[in-house]
């Protein structure tokens, strides 16, 4: 394994796992505040009980979350000086600023988990609002850091440094707006499926529990509408990515030939020697009218792209398939359970919505994922797309395979506590039958 | 070539020109000064974990873990906010320390890591003795690790050994510069000072006064140790480290300064003999503090010694302007919050008396 390799795959397993946990601390903010809401308007204790309980599995999260991004704001420098002492300084403003918006998140995150005794209810209601806010801010802060990545603005390159450095107009770079709503809607279809299929799952065995069914309508309500409206941002996306990195573009549609008309690509096996994707299905002309909105527009093909400069183009192909695939099962799901509520119908009594569930419950975490292996690996060689090589900007520390090999044994490792530690919480959740003392109004703070 | 002419004419002045620059390197400061104080003394608790003993050593732990739950989360984040400020404003600073100190950050990183998983885990995990111990004994040894490595980066940036060439040498390039006495009495100075704080700081919020004597007898040992590892920081600085041994034995303000700090030190041991908890705090905090701006003091003009100074590194004005004003909006939002934070969970110091 060669420095460079070790460097990405030391980056990319970082970022794999650091996202599932920023994932869930942007997303698990929000259930916990519309369960307590409920609980302050109705006085319901079953939605108290829902958001204390989902705020220990939040606290598990969100340690773990705060540990690896401080591992990525380190690594950043420790594996890539030379794109740091690049790009510091022009994208440093949305870094800043998602320091304070995870200052924000950590603070009321402690008044919210420890402060259930000690301040009135609506300041702890408060308190959830602000964690939920900052938690989005900062992802979405980070996010138009990445977004710079994929289309820099506000520089001017002269012999290879930047000059005339505009911060602001570098966090305006034309993708932060279509990636920051992607990213922020995956967090929440992502998290409000990982936690309705849980629920789901128990409801299967307890259908008579009402936690679980409480539960299981407050993840939905999350969850559905950001898968609903993903495809529509993801078609934002895909224009956006035609229109500035028609590499990438081209590698995530397995397109090689530039052309008029051209078809979608599904499945199959993309050859880049041949310049063909094998076993696929073509459907004519799509493909021109997704990347352009006209069924006769010519998309660029690999083929304008020197051949040093591609991509991965199997692995960016199938991860970009992947990621469509899994958020048109949550799409599907959505669909399937808004007819059941239309028809007010029991969700708890459909069982086979409630298996449907129980299997998509990992597909947000693993679209997500994938969408990131498009964005990263799409982009190569390029770290700043047409600007800075990766090669350019590792570190020239050697042995880089040392570092990489402990990482993923101390993720592995954390993985599984994490893991365990999430089984013991969701076996320990409450029985509570239809109507018992709990489900029974109390006056508010009681 | 004419600017930095121009900027080493200006160094000359006794009186430093207020910059962006000098106002955002003093912003790095302040956060690293609140890292340690606050952070720091989180990592102190961890310490003090490992270290307890006696017949109320589950009290001990209990409080050290009723302290820092709240609070580590958003006292971590200021270690975050000094490496995002020294990336942006000090580019090449940032990039020369993350080349130069792989090593030893990275082993800090898996300190950090560890310390708040495992305490996080201990906190929810089955409250079954074998259990607690176990991630207990992770998260106490990653508090005792961490401060460590983090004195021996700062260490090895004073000492002024870090590479200005891309290094061709492994060893020359990557584990001279950090692997040598002075590094490494600076990390036990951070160590021992880590730990001093937290003992001083739960001196305040123990319920009892058994408890409270126990971290007393803990806060005087760990002070005398924090003196130790200070007179052989300075004597090790002799060799090496040259700007840090000038600086602390000729310069002009020397004498002033470490009246200073022996008026700061010698406050805390007085309170702490007689029991003025709150008193010993301040004074404990204000001598932490001291040590730390001594430290930039010594160093001024150098981000790292000797050819990085905080103006020939800075970032373009644009990001620096943009930068001061992120800074001011954010302390507006920041300060209240952290008050609140602190005024929820530190307000009632004898909380578990009854």
């Amino acid at each position: 394994m060669t420095d460079l390799l070790a460097a990405r795959s030391q980056m990319g397993m970082s970022l794999a796992f650091h996202i599932v946990f920023a994932v869930i601390g942007i997303g698990m903010p929000l259930l916990m505040l519309v369960a307590e809401w409920r609980w302050q308007r109705t006085g319901d204790r079953v939605y108290l009980e829902l958001a204390r309980r989902w705020a220990k599995g939040t606290a598990i999260m969100f340690a773990v979350g705060a540990v690896s991004g401080t591992v990525l704001s380190f690594e950043l420098g420790l594996l890539w000086p030379e794109f740091m002492r690049f790009a510091g300084p022009i994208i440093g403003m949305p870094f800043s600023l998602e320091g304070f918006a995870f200052f924000t998140e950590a603070i009321f995150l402690g008044v919210y988990l420890y402060g259930w005794e000690r301040i009135a209810p609506r300041a702890h209601l408060a308190a959830g609002v602000l964690v939920a806010l900052s938690g989005a801010l900062s992802g979405i802060f980070v996010v138009i850091a990445n977004a710079w990545m994929n289309t820099p603005t506000g520089f001017d390159l002269v012999v290879g440094r930047p000059v005339n450095v505009d911060p602001i107009a570098a966090i305006l770079n034309p993708a932060a707006l279509t990636q920051t709503v992607h990213m922020t809607l995956a967090a929440y279809a992502a998290t409000g499926f990982g936690v309705a299929g849980i629920h789901a799952g128990l409801l299967l065995r307890k259908p008579a529990n009402l936690f679980h069914r409480r539960a299981l309508v407050v993840a939905l309500l999350v969850g559905g509408p950001a898968a609903l409206l993903q495809p529509l941002s993801g078609d934002r996306s895909a224009k956006m990515v035609a229109a500035e990195q028609p590499a990438k573009f081209a590698a995530m549609e397995g397109h090689f030939r530039t052309g008029r008309g051209a078809p979608f690509v599904l499945g199959g096996i993309p050859d880049a020697d041949a310049q063909t994707v094998r076993y696929a299905i073509e459907i004519p002309k799509v493909l021109s009218f997704l990347a352009h909105g006209d069924f006769d527009a010519e998309v660029t093909g690999l083929d304008r792209v020197p051949r040093d400069e591609w991509p991965n183009v199997p692995l960016v192909h199938w991860s970009f398939q992947l990621m469509v695939a899994f958020g048109m099962f949550l799409v599907l799901c959505t669909l399937l359970a808004a007819w059941a509520a239309f028809r007010r119908r029991e969700l708890a009594a459909q069982r086979s919505l409630l298996r449907l569930l129980v299997l998509a419950s990992p597909m947000g975490f693993l679209a997500v994922e994938a969408g990131w292996m498009v964005t990263e690996l799409g982009r190569q060689p390029w770290v700043i797309q047409g600007v800075m090589r990766t090669a350019e900007a590792v570190t020239p520390m050697p042995g880089l395979v040392v570092p990489f090999t402990f990482f993923t044994l101390l993720y592995v490792a954390l993985s599984a506590a994490v893991v365990w530690l999430m089984r013991r919480q969701i076996l320990k959740s409450p029985d509570v039958e239809e109507r018992p003392s709990l489900a029974a109004p109390l006056p508010q703070g009681a | 070539m004419s600017r930095s002419a121009h900027r080493s004419r200006r160094r000359c002045r006794r009186a430093p020109d207020v910059t962006l620059a000098l106002v955002l390197a003093g912003a790095v400061m302040v956060g690293l000064t609140a890292y340690v104080l606050m952070g720091g003394a989180d990592f102190g608790g961890g310490v003090w974990d490992l270290f307890a003993s006696g017949p109320r050593k589950q009290q001990q732990r209990a409080l050290i873990a009723e302290a820092i739950g709240p609070i580590w989360e958003a006292n971590h984040v200021w270690l975050i906010l000094v490496v995002v400020l020294l990336f942006v404003c000090f580019p090449s600073v940032f990039a020369r320390i993350s080349v130069a100190l792989h090593i030893p950050l990275t082993l800090m990183l898996i300190g950090i890591v560890l310390r708040g998983s495992a305490f996080t885990f201990r906190t929810y995990d089955s409250q079954r003795d074998d259990v607690q111990r176990r991630w207990g004994l992770l998260f106490s040894w990653a508090s005792l690790i961490t401060p460590l490595l983090l004195g021996v980066s700062a260490g090895a940036v004073a000492a002024g050994s870090l590479p200005a060439a891309t290094p061709t040498d492994f060893v020359e390039g990557f584990v001279a510069p950090w692997l040598q006495p002075f590094p490494f009495a600076v990390g036990t100075f951070a160590l021992t000072l880590m730990a001093y704080l937290a003992a001083v700081y739960l001196t305040v919020e123990a319920f009892d006064g058994d408890l409270q004597d126990d971290f007393r007898r803990r806060a005087i040992a760990s002070g005398v140790a924090v003196f130790l590892a200070a007179m052989m920081t300075l004597a090790l600085a002799r060799g090496g480290a040259p700007l840090v041994w000038r600086g602390l034995t000729s310069s002009r303000w020397a004498p002033l300064y470490h009246a200073m700090v022996a008026a700061a030190a010698l406050t805390a041991f007085w309170a702490l003999f007689t029991r003025r908890v709150r008193l010993a705090r301040m004074a404990a905090a204000a001598q932490a503090s001291l040590i730390l701006w001594g430290w930039a003091a010594v160093q001024y003009p150098y981000l790292i010694p000797s050819d990085l100074t905080i103006e020939n590194s800075a970032a373009p004005p644009a990001t620096l302007k943009l930068v001061v004003i992120a800074l001011i909006a954010g302390l507006v939002l920041l300060v209240p919050s952290l008050v609140y934070l602190f005024r929820v969970f530190k307000g009632v110091p004898s909380r578990r008396g009854a």
